[in-house]
């Protein structure tokens, strides 16, 4: 059996690693990416915890999570599509059409 | 009793006359214009006429009916648009529909080449619905309503001509001058509302004679409610200190100023004071201030108006003299008297004034008497007529105002406090109402002419303004013969009609009638003093005077005008320009937005920063709008100072 800690723990590195890269990268799919990987993250807290705790509402959530993630991404790709025919380009620093 | 239970119908006459004619009159030609507004208050006379018939075949009970609730507050503010018909209602709704029809039809001669035809008329009518109200009401408020309408309607009449100057300023003078009475009226009726509980005239009447009379010089509440309904009396009916406005409103068209500037709306405040005479009879403080003031306009306009030059000038100082003849009569206790002298005012004021319109008019529009003369012959109707109203208003008997004049100076000479003083300042007044009045003749009908008559063609008015006249004149003739029994000691019919509302006229008796035909001998001598001291100065033809000494004085109206533009008016323009406008508009409230608006301003520039449109930025204040949640969450002491509590 695998502590519990060790999960929390991978959770917090694939978190962290998803911050990083969502604010340092340029690329808009990579950012999408890096958003996807957080949510993962607290997917693996939750099921984490809910085996821990032996209840099954963590694993509830997860499901959400991941039905929530699918159309996001359906909606979050379909913007990024428009916008590199826009702009020829995926880099997010040209997306400044609101700026001042 | 189809027209009393109906009452609403007189008043709203002229209302739908003035509304068609302001709405559609624009497109009509004169004549059908003419028809709605003859029409409507020709209507409104013939059902003021059945009124009067029904009331007087219901044994003169004085009628009173409650048509609309109006507004209604706690648990004893009840205001509703009632109507009463009574004695005193009687008189002044025949004077206003009578006299207001007579000037209706006068004006369609007069105004039928000046322009805004039709909005003269509506306005003219709108006056009589107001006026009809004024006089109809049952309560202190729907009162004021018609006391403020012929205000406005006041104001929209003298400035009808509003491309001059000259007009549009008196029209401002009569409104604003106007609205100072107002002020003092309506303190009074919240005093009145405050002591009684209801503004209802039977309701505060009924009590007040219940309640002991102030005495001499006591200031009671009732006083005070007397004394600031009389305020608002004085700007209506320009008294001392608030005749001012009355002259310059002569700068209407001439039938406004023989309608409401001398026949109606100006009498408005005697007909207050003798409305409310339950309140006055019960403050002698009140009335003998109402009774000093009304004694001095009569003096003092009439040696205003000694000198004027400007026909209808005259004419003005000579109504404010008359209306302090009125004031005198209630102030002395004859409301009688004064509401008689109200209705024979009426005639020979009207008559007077829209003969003068009839003069101006022959001369083409010159007002300057001293560019007049010699006009008897070119134009007899209207120097006979005008001659009646003069012999009339002079008190010459058997005509009206000698009658009314009679018994007021009659019942001032018995006053009990200084009755004496006020009635030789009063036959004072009546030499000096005499002289001006012939000298009114004679430099516009005797002599010689003064005015090239190659160029000004004098011709006769037309039939619909001459008729009027005709018919004022003998109006003024026969007005006064309702008294004229009492001369061989039979029934005085006007005061014995009245008698019921107004309270019982001077006690009668051998002596008092003896002492009363010794003065109207008296007052018919004064009368032909004047008379004979005009005919020997302006008969053969005068030329205008040097302005000089007491002369420069009185043609100047004793610099009253200027008086008050500099210890009122102009410390009034400069608390507005320089505290007002300056300070109070462009420092505090502009100063106020803008400062905002500025101070907004700077934030958002300092803000906006944040703003950078990059994405990414964006993620970092997410991040650390993220991490701030966090902290608060797990820091105690953050927790604590952010929400006061610790978690």
């Amino acid at each position: 059996m695998v502590p519990t800690n060790y999960y929390l723990l991978l959770s917090a590195i694939l978190f962290g690693l998803g911050i990083v890269a969502f604010v340092f990268k340029r690329n808009i799919i990579t950012i999408f990416m890096a958003i996807e990987l957080m949510l993962n993250a607290v997917n693996l807290a939750f099921v984490a915890f809910s085996q821990a705790l032996g209840k099954t509402e963590g694993e509830v959530f997860v499901l959400f999570v991941i039905v929530v993630a699918a159309a996001e991404a359906a909606v979050g790709l379909g913007i990024i599509i428009v916008t590199a025919r826009n702009r020829r380009s995926l880099n997010v620093e040209r997306v400044d059409l609101l700026k001042l | 009793m189809p027209i009393l239970e109906t009452l609403w119908i007189i008043p709203l006459l002229p209302l739908l006359g003035s509304a068609v004619n302001g709405i559609f009159g624009a497109k009509w030609p004169n004549k059908i214009v003419n028809l709605v507004a003859l029409g409507s208050t020709g209507l409104s006379f013939v059902c003021a006429i059945e009124a009067v018939r029904e009331f007087v075949a219901s044994g003169q009970q004085p009628f009173r009916k409650e048509f609309v609730d109006w507004m209604a507050a706690g648990t004893d503010f009840r205001i509703g648009l009632d109507l009463q018909f009574d004695q005193l209602t009687v008189v002044m709704v025949l004077v206003v529909t009578g006299v207001g029809f007579l000037i209706h039809i006068y004006s369609t001669g007069y105004m039928a080449h000046e322009g805004g035809y039709y909005r003269f008329f509506s306005y003219l009518n709108l006056f009589m619905f107001f006026m009809l109200i004024l006089v109809l009401a049952a309560n202190y408020v729907v009162l004021f309503v018609g006391w403020e309408g012929v205000g406005l309607c006041s104001y929209l009449l003298v400035g009808f001509y509003f491309l001059k100057q000259s007009a549009t300023n008196a029209g401002n003078k009569a409104f604003i001058v106007n609205r100072i009475g107002d002020f003092g009226f309506l303190l009074g009726m919240f005093l009145l509302f405050r002591t009684f509980h209801t503004l209802d005239f039977n309701g505060i009447f009924s009590q007040v004679s219940r309640l002991p009379a102030d005495t001499l010089g006591q200031f009671g509440t009732l006083t005070i409610a007397s004394l600031l309904l009389f305020v608002g009396a004085t700007g209506k009916s320009a008294q001392i200190p608030l005749y001012v406005w009355l002259p310059d409103a002569m700068e209407g068209p001439t039938p406004v100023s023989a309608l409401i500037h001398a026949a109606t709306m100006v009498t408005a405040g005697v007909y207050v004071v003798a409305r409310s005479h339950a309140l006055y009879t019960h403050a002698p403080t009140a009335m003998y201030v109402v009774a000093v003031i009304g004694c001095a306009t009569a003096f003092f306009a009439a040696t205003i108006g000694l000198v004027q030059s400007d026909i209808k000038k005259v004419l003005a100082y000579s109504t404010v003299s008359q209306l302090g003849y009125m004031f005198l009569a209630c102030g002395v206790g004859a409301f009688g008297a004064g509401i008689f002298h109200l209705m024979t005012h009426a005639f020979f004021k009207a008559l007077l004034f829209l003969s003068a319109g009839s003069v101006i008019h022959a001369m083409g529009g010159q007002q300057d008497m001293w560019q007049m003369g010699g006009l008897w012959s070119k134009i007899k109707v209207t120097a006979v007529c005008m001659l009646a109203g003069s012999i009339t208003i002079a008190g010459f008997p058997p005509f009206a105002a000698f009658f009314s004049k009679d018994a007021i100076l009659f019942a001032a000479y018995n006053h009990e406090n200084n009755g004496k003083i006020l009635y030789a300042i009063g036959l004072l007044a009546a030499v000096l109402t005499s002289f001006y009045m012939f000298r009114l003749m004679g430099l516009t009908f005797w002599g010689q002419p003064r005015f090239d008559e190659h160029h000004v063609h004098v011709h006769e008015s037309p039939k619909n303004m001459t008729v009027p006249l005709m018919v004022l004149a003998v109006l003024s003739l026969v007005g006064g013969w309702f008294a004229l029994p009492a001369f061989w000691g039979g029934p005085n019919y006007f005061a014995d009609f009245l008698g019921p509302i107004l309270g019982g006229e001077m006690v009668g008796g051998e002596e008092a009638h003896r002492l009363e035909l010794i003065l109207s001998g008296v007052a018919v001598a004064a009368a032909t003093a004047g008379l004979v001291v005009a005919w020997r100065m302006y008969s053969k033809g005068a030329q205008r005077p040097k302005l000089e000494g007491a002369y420069k004085v009185l043609y100047n109206k004793y610099y009253v005008d200027e008086l008050y533009h500099a210890v009122v008016v102009g410390p009034l323009i400069w608390l507005s320009r320089n505290v007002l406008w300056k300070v109070m508009d462009e420092g505090i409230i502009d100063g106020a937005v803008n400062g905002i608006a500025s101070v907004s301003s700077a934030i958002g520039d300092t803000v906006r920063h944040t703003q950078s449109g990059n994405t990414r930025s964006y993620a970092v204040w997410v991040l650390i709008g993220a991490l701030l949640v966090f902290a608060i969450i797990f820091w105690p002491i953050l927790h604590l100072a952010l929400f006061g509590v610790v978690r």
